[in-house]
Order: C-alpha cells, then sequence, then structure tokens
C-alpha cells in the first residue's frame, strides 16, 4: 500500500493542532511540515528536539547510508557533496533558497513553515564539513520572508542554538542566479552569473574556501536524518529514491501548494491529491522550466528519478505544472522558451545563440511551421546547445523543446494544417527578470 | 590504502584516477568562437552554426598531441585547455 499523499498546501497559515503534547510522530507524513509553522525557537525543540551533535564521521556515514539526494534540481547524492567539501581549510555552507524556478514555492514554503529545520541542517552541514560561516540566500523579491528568517536566526543566536553565525541575505533574481557558482560568484560581490567549473565550489567556492552550497529543503532533511538516522529517512520513498519530498502544484488544479510526498508516489496520486485530474490530457509540466512535459500516460509514472526517466522526465526542484484542457501548450512553451532565452546569463555562445534560435523557431512552430524546417531546426539545436553551457541552461532549454515537440505533436499537426491558435492568457507565470546583482 | 592493497581493482570511490591519456575541452564563458581550433584541429573540432566549437570528449591519440597542443596555444581566448582524462567515480542518481 502507498502511504499516500499528505496536504501541506496551507501549512503557512494554519496553526498545527494535532500535537497537543508535543514531541513530533517520526513516522507520520508530513516531515518538514508537521507542526508548522514553528517560528520560535521553544516550539520547534517542543516538536523536534535539540539538534544531536554525532562525530563528523558518524553523521556522513549516516546521510551516506541514508541517500539523501540535492533537493534543488540535479539531484546531487548530498553526503558526496559534503564529503567534498570537508577538506582544506574552514569555508561556508550556503543555504540555497533563491528558488528561481518561477513554478516552485516549496522552499519559500518551507522557510515559513518550519525555518528552523532548514538552520538546523545547516547546522549540521557546518558541523560535517568544519565550516566556520553559514549564509542563507533567498531572492531579492522574498525580502520580507528573509527579515523573517533573519529574525528567527536572531532568537536562535539568543538561545545559543548555532555554534556557528548565520547570515541572511537576498540575491538578484535570475533563473542562473541560484546556480551554484553563480550564487558563489555573487557572494564574493561579483555579479550572479554562472563560472566555469572547475574548481567547483566544495573545493573553491565563497572567498576561496571549500564552500557547501545545498538547497534549503535538502538541509532540513539532513536535520531530521541527524536526529532519526538513515533507516527512518528510508522507511518512506523507495530503495532506490529514499525520503520524502516537496512538491509545488500549480495550474489546473483546485488546491495549489506545496505537498510533501514520499518520492515514487504516482504523479496522477499528486496531482489528484492537489484537486486536479490524474489524466490531465492538457499536459504536466514536471521539474519545473528546466524540466519536461509529460503526457497522461504519466499519470501512474513514479514520482522519482527511475519513475520518470521513461518519460524523458525527472523530480527536478519537484515543481508539476497542470496545464488546462484546451489551453495551447506549443504556445505556453514558446513563452517559456523565450523567458529561458532572456534568462541566459549572456556568457557562453551556444546559449547567447541557441537559445533565442530556438525560441524563433518554436514561435514559427506555433505559426503553422509550413514544410516543418522549425521543427527539424528545433530537433538540430537542441542537440546542438546541450551540455555547451558552463551551467545548465541550455541543457534545460533543450528537454524543454523535446518533450513539448513529442507531447504536443497533434497540436503541432493542427497549427501546420489550420494556423496558429488564438491567443489566450498565459498559464505559466514568466517573471520580469531583475539584474545580475 | 596503501598502494597495491587488496581490493586496488577496484578504485576507492572516494578517489579518482588520473590517467596519462589527454583530452580538450573549450571553456564555454571564455570561448568567443574565433574559430582557429576548428581550422588547426579538424579531426577534434567542428564548429556548431554560430561559429562555436563542437569538441570530440574522446581522449586523443598519440599522433594527434601534438596538433592538440598547437590548437592550444593558438586560441586567442586561451579557451582550449588541454586535460587529463580523470575516471570519474560512476555517478549515482
Amino acid at each position: 500500500m502507498h502511504p499516500g499523499v499528505e496536504r501541506g498546501a496551507d501549512v503557512v497559515s494554519v496553526a498545527a493542532p494535532e500535537r497537543p503534547t508535543g514531541a513530533a510522530d517520526p513516522t507520520a507524513l508530513p516531515r518538514l511540515l508537521q507542526g508548522a509553522p514553528l517560528r520560535s525557537p521553544a516550539d520547534h525543540l517542543r516538536v523536534w528536539g535539540p539538534l544531536p551533535r554525532p562525530r563528523r564521521a558518524q553523521l556522513l556515514a549516516e546521510v551516506e547510508a541514508a541517500g539523501l539526494t540535492g533537493r534543488g534540481g540535479a539531484g546531487f547524492p548530498l553526503a558526496a557533496k559534503l564529503a567534498a567539501a570537508s577538506h582544506g581549510p574552514a569555508g561556508t555552507v550556503v543555504v540555497n533558497a533563491t528558488e528561481g524556478e518561477p513554478v516552485s514555492a516549496k522552499d519559500a514554503t518551507l522557510l515559513a513553515a518550519s525555518p528552523h529545520l532548514v538552520l538546523d541542517g545547516a547546522t549540521a552541514a557546518a558541523h560535517a564539513t568544519g565550516a566556520a560561516a553559514i549564509v542563507v540566500c533567498l531572492k531579492r523579491s522574498h525580502a520580507a520572508l528573509a527579515r523573517q528568517v533573519e529574525e528567527v536566526v536572531g532568537l536562535r543566536r539568543r538561545a545559543g542554538l548555532d555554534p556557528v553565525r548565520i547570515q541572511v541575505t537576498t540575491a538578484p533574481d535570475r533563473y542562473v542566479a541560484g546556480q551554484e557558482t553563480a550564487l558563489v560568484r555573487w557572494l564574493d560581490g561579483g555579479e550572479a552569473r554562472p563560472t566555469t567549473v572547475p574548481p567547483r565550489p566544495t573545493s573553491r567556492g565563497v572567498g576561496r574556501r571549500p564552500t557547501l552550497v545545498s538547497n534549503a529543503e535538502t538541509l532540513a532533511h539532513l536535520a531530521l536524518i541527524a536526529r532519526f538516522g538513515a533507516a527512518w529517512f528510508r522507511s518512506l520513498g523507495r530503495p532506490d529514491a529514499p525520503g520524502t519530498t516537496l512538491a509545488t502544484l500549480s495550474g489546473d488544479v483546485r488546491v495549489p501548494g506545496v505537498y510533501e510526498v514520499p518520492l515514487g508516489a504516482p504523479l496522477g496520486e499528486l496531482i489528484a491529491a492537489a484537486g486536479g485530474d490524474p489524466a490531465a490530457n492538457g499536459g504536466v509540466l514536471v521539474g519545473g522550466y528546466f524540466g519536461a512535459w509529460v503526457g497522461p500516460a504519466a499519470a501512474a509514472a513514479p514520482f522519482c528519478a527511475a519513475g520518470l526517466r521513461p518519460f524523458g522526465a525527472a523530480v527536478g526542484c519537484g515543481a508539476v505544472a497542470v496545464l488546462p484542457a484546451g489551453v495551447c501548450g506549443l504556445l505556453e512553451t514558446a513563452r517559456v522558451l523565450r523567458w529561458l532565452a532572456g534568462e541566459s546569463a549572456g556568457q557562453c555562445g551556444p546559449c547567447v545563440n541557441g537559445l533565442p534560435a530556438m525560441a524563433d523557431a518554436f514561435d514559427a512552430v506555433v505559426a503553422g511551421d509550413p514544410g516543418g524546417a522549425a521543427e527539424a531546426h528545433l530537433v538540430r539545436w537542441a542537440g546542438m546547445v546541450e551540455r555547451r553551457g558552463a551551467c545548465a541552461l541550455p541543457d534545460g532549454a533543450a528537454r524543454l523543446v523535446r518533450s513539448a515537440l513529442q507531447v504536443f505533436a497533434a497540436d503541432a499537426e493542427l497549427h501546420r494544417r489550420r494556423g496558429p491558435c488564438r491567443p489566450a492568457p498565459p498559464v505559466l507565470p514568466t517573471p520580469t527578470p531583475g539584474g545580475w546583482r | 590504502m596503501p598502494a597495491g592493497a587488496a581490493g586496488a581493482a577496484h578504485p576507492d570511490p572516494g578517489r579518482v584516477a588520473v590517467s596519462r591519456s589527454r583530452r580538450l575541452t573549450v571553456d564555454p564563458i571564455a570561448c568567443d568562437g574565433r574559430g582557429l581550433c576548428a581550422e588547426l584541429l579538424p579531426e577534434r573540432v567542428r564548429l556548431d552554426d554560430w561559429g562555436y566549437p563542437i569538441i570530440d570528449p574522446r581522449p586523443l591519440p598519440p599522433a594527434l598531441l601534438g596538433p592538440a597542443r598547437q590548437a592550444v596555444v593558438a586560441c586567442p581566448m586561451l579557451a582550449l585547455r588541454l586535460r587529463a582524462v580523470i575516471e570519474e567515480p560512476a555517478a549515482r542518481e
């Protein structure tokens, strides 16, 4: 039996009623959002208890055994990153809550609902890597939330919870600003544009010291692994995709918001939990703008790397955007692709040239693409830009294009025969970009 | 683990094995698509539709090492690099 999907959408505004006696139930779902909102250190400690401080090697071994992977998008194993960042001089832990993905809200929701878990995780990561500083990074448009987190940090300092000093800062609102090298460059006083690797931040990051850049949700999971251990973490999810993940449901669902689900839960079940049609045949964008469109056949697909791979998709940052029936997926993709092209940091030739060319070609597909020349160009260019940027923006654009041409093939055929569809109000948001500093 | 210890056939997953072979890489930020590399080393470099180099990632055979070095030196942006082939530990999902 599947453990089911828990609602977490309104945790920010609704007080937790079910735990009058305090201590959290580690066997329950949700995990990260349990008991929320937990703003005061006292409330947090009442629910979760203090953060244990095992020996570094023991903590690293526990994370390794837990199999926790990054929840920011790339899915890299946290244990490997912690190990890589624990050599050399004392460095920095960067809590990445920049959440540049327009259809994701999970890091902001988590920081509003249970900031102490994120900060506990950062403290545990600093302990594991021997870091001497912690920086929490949000995006500038979340300045109010950043102030709230700063207050929480102040309360924790007075309560003596954090041996390592925590700073809170806000970074530019750019899609690639949350890419870890871009964040390091910006924290060092530069522009929030990616840099070439190697060196990776784990070997040379902020102040040229080893730097662990980790997603806010990933660190919150770490805080719970430090408390309850690897076996507990693995008691939900799948052997190849352990634990829970936060998912942001948006689009054609009755209750959009952030949900906590075991990895491997069927995608359709997740959509249904948010009040959407699990067999939504308008198309579902999985993993954010960096992700892939899937059709109704993916409703039964487990929401995890192995389950989504056959559909060319990945969990990414856990964003799931359901397109309403009757909305043109080609038109939506064309708009998002144009936005992605505008989010290029303007540094790498294949991205600077390829993404606008792909956006033009996609516009041509929307316009009807007589002869199929534009579609042929799209296929060629998707292959051409892949893995050729300093960051993975071109790869994301290529994935979006390929999946759209596949999932909306019938629509493309209609456009070819009848010309473009009528302009419609946009469904997927394309926020106005900020500067680079 | 001391050199030659049992299990040496299975490299420690925490370490990387650096071999003596070399491959070409390009720093995509430094590169501005002058295209000299593709002229000097067509065996390993072709240009994309916008004039930027697409590099064959395979290790270079000994016969191409000399020409590859010349291409690296000729790059006006110092964007072309010769790197030791690093056998990364198998990536996990």
